[in-house]
């Protein structure tokens, strides 16, 4: 993992500094709330529902436990005794007071963390995919690129104050698993001629209007790749619209001008900066990479005694091993997700006594580091299968090893109506509900790989576009509802899902989503996944089912006239 | 009137800013004598005249004027000041940018409209040498903490053209 130096960890002392100070302005009057709101965003603060919110950024999703066990001294010492994960990979607190974050950003630095552009209108914290460095079919390892991102994005002096949010991610796999085609900038690591550079997708987003981004560049060698995506962002800073916020994304510019008209502004732009100071030297590259060579693994001579002994004798073990475990490049060794997604609980949620037991988990037996997934779980990366159940028994006491990565119960939903202050309906109560009603075990491997995900309002922060099942809360008449989408999906092939009628109650909404499965179940073909199956019969048979003798809009306006 | 920050000090501000009143046009407004400071629309259309009459020109760019439409008279003025309307909009960075690296514009360059001591340093850091504080701000605490938020920054810049990589010891 990355290793701050000295002047890595003085700028972030000097944020803490620097927020310590606008705070106190603030407090005494001499910046309004107006000229405070921007700063207090870029430095993670939100004034939310009940109380503030502080977003901890976590780089590419990678920490070590010295900050997770931070963390959780955080969790004890200022909230409520526990963090929110989220589809970013950063977590969330949803309790501290406005006057405690400069002391809380003064703990995180102690531990290299912090909470610079983790929101506001600038350029946000990158993200990759949960298993860089380890999977199988990992290309080229993004987390050194994603480290040379971090840095160029932090406090860039020129884009500090951009039209809106910018996000962008990295993948170094065969499959995107970093929901590239849905970021302001995707970048596709890839090797061509024995050449390494990335495949650049511009203007994807989900959120109020969800577009899939558009390739502008083919290859660009990696050397070029803060020219480059320096000329992007001055296209956009200067061009975007800043008329209204709702139409001042990147997709936005790039709709309007079209892909073509957009790159060729971006080469323009970029011929002035290419091969200029800011290009990236095999010295630097090199210098970051070296923080993220391989773990010392042992070597692992076949297949331990215990482990397939564990695995035969212990159908929940084996369970888990098929659910949360993931093939690792290197023999004997698997990555483990441990699931913030226990029944009950609200997705991405985590205790300060859990943080520990995980801490304790990744020291004793995965070198001490961890990632946050982008499905809001906790992945310990290089675990030698002969610790596996030893792993599993502390993890299961702890309520992380709920067996559902992947199906229908490991749930991405955002904090909903019940936190969040953007929120049209509460969307943690219908993933509970959900996970209520599905769960026998046996019932819920037999239905198989889905994504359900659900967001509180159209900002999709719980992704429900690209979700398999996707829910959405909406407004009416000041009830809740949620409107339904399926075929979404993330990875190479991405797509939005498609709406299937009108909202449903919340009361409903087991119910429907019952309905959905039992459509796929009723249609499937042996070995079909339910996106194999929609993809196969389509949306209609899914329609009628769920809205069986169901009138709506107009129609039922008019019965209820008629009646 | 705005404090005017430069070499790090408070100082007097010598020059005027030619503001357009209800119902003049660039076409019909007067031309003040002294070190005035036009808008870009009254350079673009009386250019030759103020040549003629003013040995000391300054010239104001609002955030959608285009850079690269002045590119080639930098050479006649003292000060550009360029208009920050609201301290969100930061589209000022990159016309500083522009003139400094691409344009290799040398007089003084002037941040203007809603510049806080939060900006400062971004401000300095992309070419800005002179900055007009808005009113009613803390212009002493501005000059002590504003500028030094950071002690150096990863990205090439104007004010350090090498990239924080490119000098790692
Ligand atoms: C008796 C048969 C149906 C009639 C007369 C009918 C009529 C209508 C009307 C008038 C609306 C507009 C509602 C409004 O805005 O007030 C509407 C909305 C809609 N209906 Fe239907 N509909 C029928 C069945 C269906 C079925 C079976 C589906 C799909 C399974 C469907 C899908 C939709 C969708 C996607 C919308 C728009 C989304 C929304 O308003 O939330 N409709 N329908
Ligand atoms: S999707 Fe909406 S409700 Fe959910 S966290 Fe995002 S803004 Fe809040």
């Amino acid at each position: 993992m990355y290793k701050y130096d000295a002047i890595d960890r003085q700028l972030i002392n000097e944020r803490v500094e620097q927020f310590r100070d606008q705070v106190s302005r603030w407090q005494s009057g001499e910046l309004t709330g107006d000229e405070f709101r921007p700063l207090r965003l870029q430095n993670g603060l939100y004034v939310q529902r009940h109380a503030p919110m502080l977003r901890i950024a976590v780089p590419y999703g990678m920490m070590n436990t010295a900050q997770l066990r931070k963390l959780a001294f955080v969790a004890r010492t200022y909230d409520r005794g526990y963090g929110h994960f989220s589809t970013r990979h950063n977590c969330q607190f949803n309790w501290p007071k406005i006057e405690d974050c400069p002391d809380i950003l003064g703990h995180l630095a102690e531990v290299d963390m912090h909470a610079i552009q983790t929101s506001g209108n600038c350029l946000r914290n990158i993200t990759t995919d949960q298993f860089a460095g380890v999977a199988a079919d990992e290309v080229i390892d993004p987390r050194p690129l994603a480290e040379i991102l971090r840095q160029w994005t932090t406090f860039h002096p020129e884009f500090a104050f951009l039209p809106r949010k910018f996000k962008i991610a990295i993948s170094g796999t065969r499959e995107d698993r970093a929901v590239t085609w849905f970021h302001d900038i995707g970048l596709h690591l890839k090797e061509v001629n024995g050449e390494t550079g990335f495949t650049v997708i511009v203007g994807g987003g989900l959120g109020r209007t969800p577009i899939r981004g558009q390739i502008v560049r083919e290859f660009l060698p990696w050397q070029h790749l803060l020219t480059y995506c320096e000329a992007i962002l001055r296209v956009y800073n200067r061009q975007g619209r800043r008329d209204n916020a709702y139409k001042a994304r990147i997709k936005i510019l790039v709709q309007a001008l079209g892909v073509e008209a957009f790159s060729q502004l971006v080469e323009e732009e970029w011929a002035h900066g290419k091969d200029g100071p800011a290009t990236l030297t095999q010295a630097e590259y090199d210098r970051v990479a070296a923080h993220f060579t391989a773990p010392a693994y042992a070597q692992v001579a076949g297949e331990d005694a215990s482990f397939a002994q564990h695995r035969q004798d212990n159908p929940a073990f084996a369970r888990w091993l098929e659910r949360n475990t993931h093939p690792h490049r290197v023999a004997g060794y698997r990555a483990v997700t441990l699931s913030l997604k226990q029944h009950g609980v609200a997705p991405g949620d985590i205790t300060a006594d859990q943080m520990e037991i995980v801490a304790d988990l990744a020291d004793h037996f995965s070198f001490g580091e961890l990632r946050i997934s982008h499905e809001q779980n906790i992945i310990l990366a290089d675990v030698q299968e002969a610790h596996l159940y030893a792993l599993w028994l502390t993890a299961k006491g702890a309520g992380l090893a709920t067996p559902n990565i992947g199906l229908l119960t490991g749930i991405i939903c955002c904090p909903g109506g019940d936190f969040c202050d953007l929120a049209n309906a509460k969307s943690i109560p219908i993933a509970n509900a959900i996970q209520a009603r599905f769960d026998d075990l046996d019932y819920l491997f037999d239905i198989g790989e889905i994504d359900l995900n659900i967001s509180g309002c159209m900002n999709a922060c719980g992704h429900h576009h690209v979700g398999h099942i996707g829910v959405l809360g909406v407004d009416k008449n000041e009830a809740e509802f949620y409107q339904v989408t399926l075929g979404g999906r993330q990875g190479n092939d991405a797509r939005l899902g498609k709406v299937i009628g009108p909202s449903f109650s919340a009361e409903e909404m087991p119910d429907v989503v019952e309905k959905i499965i039992k459509v796929y179940l009723d249609n499937r073909h042996a070995d079909e996944r339910f996106l194999d199956t929609f993809d196969r019969i389509g949306i209609d048979p899914f329609k009628n089912l769920v809205y069986e003798g169901r009138a709506h809009g107009k129609a039922k306006a008019a019965q209820t006239e008629a009646a | 009137m705005a404090q005017l920050i430069k070499n790090n000090a408070v100082t007097a501000d010598t020059w005027k800013t030619l503001e357009l009143a209800e119902g003049e046009t660039p076409e019909s407004v007067a031309l003040p004598d002294g070190d005035i400071i036009f808008p870009f629309a009254v350079w673009q259309t009386r250019k030759a005249e103020i040549i003629s009459r003013h040995k000391r020109i300054g010239l104001l760019l609002n955030s959608d004027d285009r850079v690269e439409d002045v590119a080639a008279d930098l050479d006649y003025f003292i000060v550009i000041a360029v208009d920050f309307p609201k301290f969100v909009d930061g589209r000022g960075y990159s016309t500083a940018s522009l003139l400094r690296q691409r344009y290799g514009y040398q007089g003084e360059l002037r941040a203007v409209g809603d510049v806080l001591h939060d900006q400062l340093f971004f401000m300095r850091r992309v070419g800005f040498d002179s900055y007009a504080l808005k009113d009613g701000k803390d212009v002493v605490h501005a000059l002590q903490a504003g500028f030094s938020s950071f002690s150096d920054g990863y990205q090439a810049s104007t004010s350090q053209p090498q990239p924080y990589f490119r000098r790692r010891a």
